[in-house]
Parts: structure tokens; sequence; C-alpha cells
């Protein structure tokens, strides 16, 4: 048996955070910044069926930039603890200072006793009820919790991202204005890379937006998508939030598009009350 | 590390929440806290003391969808233990269900079945199909056959908007699990007799949706006459029964505006067909 050779602890965690540090750089990054109405979810995604940014539970969403089956996981492992919560205790008691502290844990455990640290930098974010009440935390590989104030940039070039909002992001911006702040600073970093496919404004398509919205009653978590989300990022277009209901289209209510193609609800129903705003049967 | 990994106090996502998989809220339970599902308990010996009974629930298939209605009242033996109880829940946003029989275990079993929905919906971004569901529900009714074996029965009647082949659909289960296809209507619980001849004479193709909250009411209303464990509209408590439409646009609660409206013109109508005037009433 040879002896391995002798690697100080401090060389020993050096490398392993270099390690994730630089493979969490490559990826396309990921802004969260709170605005006016909630908190908006921004990222370089040019894919539709693999996302970065996801529901959570009512109030709460997670997003990530890293290795996608490592991010994956934690996401799956979070909603599974988000509901296990939730249906044993209640709807309320499930926050996402617990889910960031449980992340915090896991993330740490496998930093120190793994032979590889996890390469993934995570959000979870909570709405409250007012902008004060919002809640960000920014996880990294290592396991350390950060209680982040108003914006968040990970992945890529997020130093200069987060330099950028910093000088611009203001509390109480329109969802609007924070859509294009977070676009303007993507697109910089992308032109900053400057690797092929990548340079040029961040279009629509190469974007992956989501809010959770303050106003809405129950689960808060909407996807944002098609001609709602160009004339949100359009300057000249005088929309600046989303609508607060549903799209009356038959399938999947997770994405808002400003594209109606069902049945408008006109039947005098108005009043009656749709599943996700009735509580469950606890209540 | 091992100590790591299974002590609960060191806060780590157990590994339970690590494997990858399943994408069932009810098959992690089972894995992880099999305490928590509804037909864990083991029951001692001997006949379980009574419990509040939930009755009546109508569905029927309208124009647009699926309409369910429930009456209001839980019985406990020959006494009134609940006058306000739901019995109707929203599933997810295409499908509701109706419960009958052992009202906390029915619960229990709604609530996991939401979750269970829901929990789907988050990991695999995508809806189950209707079928999907209601098999669902099938497999969590067979986990409690041991309850209903000792007395402690559920029996629950699932509607839902099927997307694809955009029409409303009803399927109705036995203790065991065992899942039924209805067609146009059905009832379930202590006064479905009753309920059923109504919907029988009642209920025709293509009603619109005040239509068939009318054809609801007027069978509830028949079953709460013949059968004591029915509750009936009580106006002096504003007490209607709960009425949910799932449609192309989803789920939806019948206000109770609405509800007392439609009761209003169902005890007008009764009134003249009892005959104030001389002949036949029209």
């Amino acid at each position: 048996m040879t002896m391995p050779f002798y690697v100080s602890p401090e060389q020993l965690m050096k490398d392993r955070a270099d390690y994730a540090r630089r493979n969490i750089a490559r990826g396309r990054p990921v802004v969260v910044l709170g605005f006016e109405g909630g908190i908006a979810f921004v990222a370089g995604n040019p894919s539709r069926a693999l996302h970065k940014v996801s529901e959570i539970y009512d109030r709460i969403a997670f997003a990530a930039v890293g290795k996608y089956n490592e991010f994956e996981n934690l996401r799956v492992a979070g909603i599974r603890y988000a509901d296990l919560r939730g249906y044993s205790y209640d709807r309320r008691d499930v926050t996402a200072r617990g889910l960031a502290n449980a992340y915090a844990q896991t993330l740490g455990t496998v930093f120190t006793t793994e032979s590889k640290p996890m390469e993934v930098e995570i959000v979870v974010a909570e709405v409250g009820q007012s902008p004060d009440d919002d809640q960000i935390y920014r996880l990294t590989y290592d396991g350390s919790v950060a209680d982040e104030r108003g914006f968040v940039a990970m992945g890529g070039q997020a130093e200069q991202i987060s330099a950028g909002l910093a000088e611009r992001w203001e509390p109480g911006l329109s969802l609007s204005a924070a859509l294009v702040l977070a676009a303007e600073q993507l697109t910089s970093d992308a032109a900053a890379a400057a690797s092929p496919g990548q340079d040029g404004p961040a279009g629509v398509e190469q974007l992956e937006v989501a809010v959770l919205d303050r106003r809405r009653p129950r689960r808060a978590f909407r996807r944002l998508a098609g001609s709602l989300l160009e004339r949100l990022l359009s300057p000249q277009d005088p929309t600046d939030d989303v609508p607060h209901t549903d799209e009356s289209r038959a399938g999947l209510h997770d994405t808002l598009t400003g594209e109606q193609d069902g049945p408008a609800n006109t039947d005098g129903t108005g009043d009656d009350t749709p599943a996700g705003e009735e509580d469950g049967p606890e209540s | 590390m091992t100590v790591a990994r299974t002590d609960p106090t060191s806060g780590r996502l157990p590994a339970a929440f690590l494997t990858p998989g399943s994408s069932s809220f009810a098959e992690f339970l089972t894995q992880h806290r099999a305490d928590l599902l509804p037909g864990s308990r083991d029951l001692p010996a001997g006949r379980p003391p009574d419990a509040p009974r939930a009755t009546t629930i109508i569905t029927l298939e309208f124009d647009d969808g699926v309409l369910m209605a429930g009456d209001r009242r839980a019985t406990t033996g020959n006494l009134i233990s609940h006058r306000e109880i739901e019995k109707v829940y929203p599933a997810d946003d295409y499908s509701c269900v109706g419960i009958a029989g052992t009202a906390g275990i029915a619960v229990e079993l709604v609530r996991l079945f939401q979750v269970e929905l829901e929990h789907y919906e988050k990991i695999e971004g995508a809806l189950l199909s209707l079928d999907g569901k209601a098999n669902r529900l099938s497999t969590m009714l067979r986990g409690n056959l041991g309850l209903a074996m000792q007395g402690l029965a559920v029996v629950p009647v699932f509607a839902g908007y099927d997307l694809d082949r955009r029409t409303g659909r009803i399927f109705t289960y036995d203790v065991t699990g065992g899942r039924y296809e209805e067609r146009e209507h059905h009832s379930i619980g202590s006064g479905s007799v009753f309920a059923r001849g109504s919907l029988k004479k009642r209920w025709r193709a293509g009603l619109s949706l005040d239509e068939a909250v009318l054809v609801a009411l007027e069978a509830l209303q028949d079953a709460a006459e013949d059968d004591s464990a029915t509750g009936g509209a009580d106006p002096d408590r504003r007490i209607y029964p709960i009425v949910a439409q799932v449609t192309a646009l989803g789920y939806r609660r019948i206000s109770p505006e609405r509800l007392a409206a439609a009761a209003q013109r169902l005890r007008a109508h009764d009134a003249t067909a009892a005959g104030a005037g001389p002949g036949p009433a029209g």
C-alpha cells in the first residue's frame, strides 16, 4: 500500500471550491430581482423544456445555475420537502427559510464529505405580503447562505451583472422595468463572453422568464412567454404588469402568454370560485 | 459519513428526498413517511366507534362539462354531527372529487389526492391525463381496504374534463379501489337511490349550466326528503349544497347567490306544482 501524498485541508477545500466555481461560471447566468408586485426571474436559457426556474410551493420558487442533473435533483427534493411539510402541518407553514436551511445543510455536507462538490448555485425566493416581506436566499456550492435584498445574479460573469444591477436597481420598479434591466444585464454578459451564437441582444427566445406574483391568492408562480413577454420587454409598449388571472385556455395554467385561444369567460360565472382560490379540505 | 446521511438532526435532506425517479407524492410517503398515509393505521380488534359519515353526492354531465353537487350534512348514527360539511372538492384545475363514507378518512384521502396531483404537476411540468388521475385515486383507495373491512369505508366519486377528448367524464369507485366509468349521471351515498330516480327523469343530453344546477338541486332535494342522512337546502341559515362545474375553462364552484336563486326557482315551481290552484299544475 502506498501512502497518499499529504494535502493540507486548506488546499483540499480550495481545490474543490475552485473546481465548483469554474464550472458554475461556465453556464449562462440567472438574475432574480424584486419588483413592486413580486419577484421576477430571468435566465439565459434557450430550452423550453429544461428549466432553470421552477415553482416549489404556493409562494416559493427556485432558480439555479450549474450542472443540470444536480440542480434538478435538488429541485425535486425541494418540492418533496415543501409538499411533505404542507401536508403534515399546513400550507402556511412552508417557508423559504426552512427550505434554504435544508438545502444549505445538504450542499455543505456534500462539499465536505464527498469526493466532488455540487456544481450548482441556487436561489430560493418567497414572495410576501409587501416588498419588505419578500425573501431571497442565495446558496452556493459549499452550503453558505446569503439573505439577499432586492436582487441576485448567479452564473456567467455574475459579478459584473451584480455591479450593473446595484447601479440601476431600486425598490418599487415596475415589472417591465425590472425585466428590461435584467435582460440588458444578461445581454451585456453574453457580449462579454463573446462566444459565438451568444452575442447580440438576448431575444425573447433566449430567455426563460417567470414571476412570483404577490397578488395571486394561492399559487403565485407563473412563467411568462409569447407576446406578453415581448410587450413587457419592449420599452415603447405600455404593458408594465402581468394579468392576475389565468388565461382561459385549456391545459396547464402555468404560463401567461397574452394570447387567448379558448372561449372567453363571459357566461356570468365571474363570481364563482376557481380551484386555485379555494381552500383545501383542511380548513 | 453514514452518520451524517441518516442522522435526522444534521438538517440535511434525507436520502429519500434526493432519490431520482418517482413523481408521485403518495409513493414518496410510502417509502419515507408511511405513517402519514390515510390507510396506514392499525386498528385494535373490535368494532370501531361511530364516526361522522358523509352522504349524498350527485354528478352529471352537461353541455360544457360535468357538474358535481353534494349536500352539507354529516351524521353519526342517528345524530346530525355537522350541518355545513363540504364533500365536493377541487382535485386540481380540471377535476373534482366528492366523498361519501367515513368523513375523517375521506377528507384525509382528498387532501393527499390534491397534493398528489399538484406534486406531479410541479415535478413533471405537465398535467396528468384524466384517466391517470382516476387511476391514482384508485390506487389510494386500495390502501384503505383494511379500514373499510372494519367499517370505515370511503367511497369517492371523481369527475373531470378530459382535455384530449374535450368532454366531461365521471368515474365511480368501490371500496376495493375498483374504478368504473359512468355515463350521463351518477350519484353515491345514502340518499343516492332517491337522487338517481330523480336524475333519471330530469336529466337529458345538452343541458345548459343553469338547467344542470336545477336538476342537481332537485335530485338532492328528493334525496333529502326521503333520506334522513341527506340535508336539503336551508335558506334560513343560508346553507346551500356545494355545487361545482368542471369545463374546458377549469374547475369553478357555483356561487351561493346563484344557488340561492336556483333554489328559489325550485321552491316556486314546487309551490305551483303542489296545486295552489284547481286542476293539474302547468
